[in-house]
C-alpha cells in the first residue's frame, strides 16, 4: 500500500478527531517492498510486502507515551489514541519534556523513481537470470538479493507541523563462490538502473577468481587498504557516539573528547542528508528539519548532533537528528559523508609495498565502548598486496582494532563514493589505506 | 490454488507488544503496538512465491494471493528443479503457551514503579552514571492454514525484563547487566517471570560490581582454563552450535548474507564436535521449558520435536525445514521453520538449542581449576561466516588460582575455533544450575528477521583456551 500525501493528511485528521491529549503527534510510515533472493544459481526466496503503520504520541501533564497500529479503520485509530493517552497518564511527570514543535520548513529532496517503486518480479528475475548465467560461465556459484520498492514517512502534530517524504529503494548484493574462495559486491540507491548489476556481478566474480586457493599469513599488524564497504561498516559503530545525549550521559566514546583532536589531521566527517549520493528523510522523528553538521574537521571533534530535548538540556541548537519520542538514545547522524582525496582505489594499491586489500568485514562488534576497540572478520575477498600489485588471496582473519587509533593511521584515501555493507547504513566514504591495522587470529578458510 | 498454485499456506498473525523502560529516574520508553496482517506462501510452476498485506479486506487478500502466484511464476524463470517438500500430516489444533499472570493485565503504573525502584537502588551506588531498566511483553496470536488441510492456531505470551548499571570514570565505561545482557531474561511466560527475577534484590550488587570494575586489574592474557557462566554459555551455544546446524546455511541458501557452515553434509554422524560429556538438543517441545523457541507447531505446520544435535560429542543432527529435509533425503522435517511476523516467510531458525546438564556445581568446577578465569554476562560476540573462529567478551570475570576465585578482573575475553573449543570441555554443571535463557535478538534472512531463541545451559569448563585476545596489541 502506498501512502500518498493526501492519505497521510486524511489519517492525521482522524487522529486529531479522536485524540483527547493536550498535544498529539502522528508518525505514519508505509512500505511497499519486494525482494528476490537467489542462491546455488537459482531463485529460492521471492517475497513482497505491503504495510502502513500509524504511530501516535500523546502528551498530557508533562507526560508522554506512544501507541502504534497498522489497522486504519476509525475504531482502531480511536483505540490507539486512547491507548497512548492512557499510557501517558500512568507515568510520573517529566519536568524537562518540551512542547511539540510548530510548523517547519523543509528542503526538498527528490528520491523517488516510479519504475523502481513498481518493478515487477519478472523484471527482477530476468536480471537475476543474467547474473546466474555470468556465474555459470565461470563455473561459479552465485547468491544474492535484488530488491525494489518504496517507503513513505510522514510526521504531523497538533501544533501544525506537517512533514512528508516518499522515496524509492533498491538493492543488489551478489556473492560469487568458487571452490576455495568467494567475491562480493553490493550497491543500493533510489534508482535500480544505477545499481549496474552486471558490473557488480563481474566484480564479485573477479574477486572470487583472484582470491582462489588463499594462502595463510600470520596474524599481526599490517598496512591495509579497506574498500569503501569495509570502511563504512566500521564507521557505523561511531554513529551513536556523535549523539549529544550519549555524551551527556557519558556513554559515548567522545565523552571528554569534544573540541579535541581525536583523529588524524586528514579526517573530515560531516552528516549531510542532502548530499547527492545520500538517501533518507530530510526530517527527524519529531519532524525537525535535518541540518548539515560538520562532525570532524582536521581530526577535531567539532560538533555533535542534537534532538530538541537534548539541545535544550545541553544549551545547543537542535540539528534535526532525533529519534521518534519517547526513546532512550536521543539522536544520531545517519547520513555520514567522509571526505577523501583525488586518488583512485588502484592508486592506493599501487602505492603499497606490502599490505592487505579487504573487500568487506563481517560480524563486527564493539569490544570496548570508550577506546572503541572493534572485532570482526574479513570476508569474501581478502588479498595480499606486494610491490603495488594484488598477488594472491589470503585466508580470512579476525581483527581487534581501536577505531580511534585507526583514524589516526590513515595514510591515503580515494575519492568518496556511496557505499553499502551489511553491518551499518549506507554512507559516502572513500577507500582508506591504513598502517598497523591489528589482526589477531586466523580462521580455516 | 485456482490461480495455478500446487501448494499454499496462509499465516494470519496478530501481535501486541508493550515496552516499558526507565532511565536515571524517569520513564524512558512507554509504548504499545499492534500489528495484524496476513502472509500467503505458494508453490506455482515449481517455484516459491510469497506476498503479505496488512489490509484484510477480501479484495486485498485476493490481490495478495494473485501476487504470490505471480512471484512464484517469476521464481520459476530461474529454477533448476521443482521445490519438493518432505511429507507432513495435516493437523487441526489450538495451543496456548502457559502464562500464569497475563502481563497486559498488570497496571503500567505498577510496572513503572518497580522499574523506578530498581533504578533508584542502582543509582544509590557511588560511581554509577547511568541506570536503565526495562520490561517487554508480547502476545502473539497466529492462525496457520495450508492447502494440505492443516488448521493450527497458536497463542503465545512472552515476557522479558532486566536492568543495566553503567559507570563512566577516567577513560573507561564499565557496565553490568542483570540477569543477562540484551535486555535481561526472556521466556514464553507471563509477568511471573518478572516476579521470579526479583530485580530490586539484585540492584545493589550489580551496580557495585559495575563501579568496582574500574578498580580491577585487566583480565590477564594467555592460555588458561575458562569457566563460563550459564548465560554466556547460552550465547556460545547460539553462535557456535545453533547457527552452524541450520541446514539452509549448510546448503548455501544464506551464502550472500548470514553465511554458510563448516558442518557440511559429510560431517553428519562422523564429526567429533565436542568432548564425550557434551550433549546438545534442539528441543521446541513444552517439555524442555518455556523458552523463546518453544511452540507446538512450526510455521510450516510441523509438530514441535526434540532433535538430537550432539550426542556424547558426536554431531548427529541439523535444524531442518520440509524443503531442506527433502533435499538431503530425510523422511520428515525437524520443525524449525519460523517467521518473525505475518510479513515474513518462515526460514530455518533455532528453537531451544540447549546443552543438557551434567553433574556437580560451579564451586566444584572452580575447585578443580588451577589457573583459569570465570567469565559472566556477554559484552561482545563475533564469529566468522562459517562459524569456526569466534571471540567473546564478557562484562566481568574472576581469576581462579589453585581452585579459588582470587580476584575480580575487567574486560575479559576469549577466542578459539569452534570444534577445538567444544572438544576441550571437561565439566558441565548439573540441573540445579541449568537455566533456559532467551535470546530475543537473533537476526537472519533478507529482508532481515529478528527471532527469539532459547538456550539452556549450566556453567561449564573449557581447558586451555586463549584468553585476553581482544585487548592484545591495542
Amino acid at each position: 500500500m502506498t501512502l500518498s500525501r493526501q492519505l497521510a493528511d486524511a489519517l492525521f485528521s482522524k487522529v486529531l478527531k479522536y485524540s483527547r491529549a493536550e498535544e498529539t503527534e502522528a508518525m505514519i510510515t508505509a512500505n511497499s517492498y519486494a525482494l528476490t533472493r537467489f542462491a546455488n544459481n537459482t531463485i529460492h526466496q521471492n517475497v513482497a510486502e505491503e504495510d502502513v503503520n500509524l504511530s501516535i504520541r500523546a502528551v498530557t501533564g508533562q507526560r508522554m507515551a506512544r501507541s502504534s497500529t497498522n489497522r486504519l479503520d476509525d475504531d482502531s485509530i480511536r483505540q490507539a489514541c486512547e491507548a497512548a493517552l492512557a499510557l501517558a497518564a500512568l507515568q510520573p511527570p517529566d519536568p524537562e519534556l518540551l512542547p511539540m514543535p510548530g510548523p517547519q520548513t523543509y528542503r526538498a529532496v527528490d528520491r523517488y523513481d516510479a519504475e523502481t517503486a513498481g518493478l515487477s518480479p519478472k523484471a527482477r528475475a530476468e536480471m537475476v537470470r543474467k547474473v546466474i548465467a555470468r556465474a555459470e560461465k565461470d563455473r561459479l556459484t552465485t547468491a544474492g538479493v535484488f530488491s525494489t520498492g518504496s517507503a513513505a514517512s510522514a510526521v504531523y502534530n497538533s501544533r501544525g507541523l506537517a512533514a512528508y517524504h516518499e522515496e524509492s529503494v533498491s538493492e543488489f548484493s551478489v556473492t560469487m563462490l568458487g571452490e576455495s574462495s568467494s567475491g562480493w559486491a553490493k550497491k543500493t540507491g533510489p534508482q535500480w538502473q544505477t545499481l549496474e548489476i552486471e558490473s557488480l556481478a563481474d566484480r564479485a566474480a573477479r574477486k572470487a577468481h583472484e582470491s582462489r586457493e588463499p594462502r595463510e599469513i600470520p596474524p599481526g599488524k599490517y598496512t591495509v587498504i579497506l574498500e569503501p564497504s569495509a570502511v563504512m561498516d566500521l564507521l557505523g559503530f561511531f554513529l551513536l557516539d556523535f549523539g549529544g545525549l550519549a555524551v551527556h550521559e557519558q556513554r559515548s566514546c567522545l565523552t571528554g573528547r569534544v573540541s579535541q583532536k581525536v583523529f588524524g589531521e586528514n579526517i573530515q566527517i560531516h552528516d549531510d542528508v542532502y548530499h547527492p549520493s545520500q538517501s533518507g528523510l530530510p526530517f527527524d522523528g519529531e519532524g525537525m528539519p535535518r541540518q548539515r553538521v560538520a562532525l570532524v574537521e582536521n581530526g577535531v571533534v567539532k560538533n555533535l548532533v542534537y534532538a530538541r530535548q537534548t539541545a535544550h538540556k545541553m544549551n545547543a541548537a537542535p540539528t534535526g537528528h532525533g529519534f521518534a519520542l519517547p526513546n532512550e538514545y536521543g539522536e544520531a547522524p545517519f547520513n555520514l559523508v567522509v571526505e577523501g582525496s583525488h586518488h583512485s582505489e588502484d592508486d592506493l594499491i599501487r602505492s603499497t609495498p606490502r599490505g592487505l586489500l579487504v573487500t568487506r568485514f563481517w560480524y563486527i562488534r564493539e569490544v570496548d565502548p570508550y577506546t572503541k576497540i572493534l572485532t570482526g572478520m574479513t570476508r569474501d575477498g581478502t588479498f595480499w598486496v606486494e610491490d603495488g600489485k594484488i598477488k594472491h588471496g589470503i585466508r580470512n582473519m579476525r581483527f581487534n582494532q581501536s577505531l580511534i587509533e585507526m583514524l589516526n593511521q590513515v595514510e591515503m584515501m580515494s575519492q568518496p563514493q556511496r557505499a553499502a555493507g551489511e553491518e551499518s547504513i549506507e554512507m559516502v566514504v572513500p577507500a582508506m589505506k591504513i598502517r598497523d591495522f591489528n589482526f589477531s587470529s586466523l580462521t580455516k578458510f | 490454488m485456482a490461480r495455478g498454485a500446487t501448494y499454499a499456506d496462509v499465516r494470519v498473525m496478530d501481535i501486541r507488544q508493550r515496552y516499558l523502560s526507565t532511565k536515571n529516574g524517569q520513564p524512558g520508553q512507554v509504548r504499545e503496538s499492534r500489528s495484524l496482517g496476513l502472509g500467503v506462501r505458494v508453490i506455482a510452476e515449481g517455484g516459491w512465491g510469497f506476498a503479505s498485506t496488512q489490509d484484510l479486506s477480501k479484495a486485498s487478500l485476493d490481490a495478495a494471493a494473485a501476487r504470490a502466484v505471480e512471484i512464484a511464476r517469476a521464481t520459476a524463470l530461474c529454477k533448476k528443479r521443482d521445490v519438493t517438500l518432505a511429507p507432513e500430516i495435516k493437523v487441526a489444533d489450538h495451543w496456548i503457551s502457559p502464562c500464569r499472570i497475563d502481563p497486559f493485565t498488570v497496571p503500567v503504573s505498577a510496572c513503572l514503579d518497580l522499574l523506578l525502584k530498581v533504578d533508584a537502588e542502582v543509582r544509590k551506588v557511588k560511581g554509577i552514571t547511568l541506570a536503565e531498566a526495562a520490561m517487554d511483553f508480547r502476545w502473539i496470536d497466529q492462525l496457520f492454514l495450508s492447502s494440505e488441510g492443516s488448521d493450527i492456531r497458536q497463542t503465545k505470551t512472552q515476557t522479558g525484563a532486566g536492568f543495566v548499571a553503567t559507570s563512566f570514570a577516567g577513560n573507561e565505561i564499565q557496565r553490568r547487566s542483570y540477569p543477562n545482557s540484551f535486555g535481561g531474561q526472556y521466556q514464553n511466560r507471563g509477568y511471573e517471570l518478572v516476579e521470579d527475577l526479583d530485580m530490586p534484590a539484585h540492584a545493589t550488587e550489580i551496580a557495585e560490581q559495575a563501579a568496582e570494575l574500574h578498580r580491577c586489574d585487566q583480565c590477564p592474557a594467555g592460555v588458561k582454563d575458562v569457566i563460563l557462566g550459564s548465560s554466556q554459555l547460552g550465547l556460545q551455544i547460539h553462535e557456535s552450535v545453533g547457527h552452524p546446524i541450520e541446514l539452509d546455511r549448510v546448503l548455501g541458501d544464506e551464502a550472500n548474507f548470514a553465511g554458510m557452515s563448516f558442518l557440511t553434509l559429510d560431517k553428519l554422524r562422523t564429526l567429533r564436535y565436542a568432548s564425550d560429556i557434551v550433549n546438545v538438543v534442539a528441543d521446541a517441545t513444552a517439555n524442555h521449558g518455556p523458552g523463546l523457541g518453544t511452540f507446538a507447531y512450526d510455521d510450516e505446520g510441523v509438530a514441535a520435536q526434540c532433535v538430537p544435535i550432539i550426542q556424547n560429542g558426536l554431531f548427529v543432527g541439523y535444524l531442518t525445514s520440509r524443503e531442506s529435509a527433502s533435499a538431503i533425503g530425510l523422511a520428515r522435517s525437524g520443525g524449525a521453520m519460523r517467521a518473525e511476523g505475518w510479513n515474513r516467510i518462515p526460514i530455518i531458525r533455532m528453537t531451544n538449542v540447549s546443552l543438557l546438564p551434567g553433574k556437580g556445581k560451579l564451586d566444584d568446577l572452580i575447585a578443580g581449576t588451577d589457573d583459569g578465569i570465570y567469565m559472566e554476562t556477554n559484552r561482545s560476540w563475533s564469529i566468522d561466516d562459517r562459524r569456526y573462529n569466534f571471540q567473546f567478551g564478557t562484562e566481568i570475570g574472576w581469576e581462579i588460582k589453585h581452585g579459588r576465585k582470587v580476584r575480580m578482573v575487567k574486560n575479559p575475553s576469549y577466542g578459539g575455533i569452534t570444534t577445538e573449543f567444544w572438544n576441550s570441555c571437561d565439566g558441565v554443571c548439573g540441573p540445579e544450575e541449568w537455566v533456559l535463557w532467551g535470546t530475543p535478538n537473533c537476526g537472519k534472512g533478507q529482508p532481515m528477521q529478528t527471532m527469539g531463541t532459547g538456550h539452556g545451559a549450566s556453567p561449564a569448563r573449557f581447558r586451555q583456551v586463549q584468553v585476553g585476545v581482544a585487548y592484545q596489541s591495542n
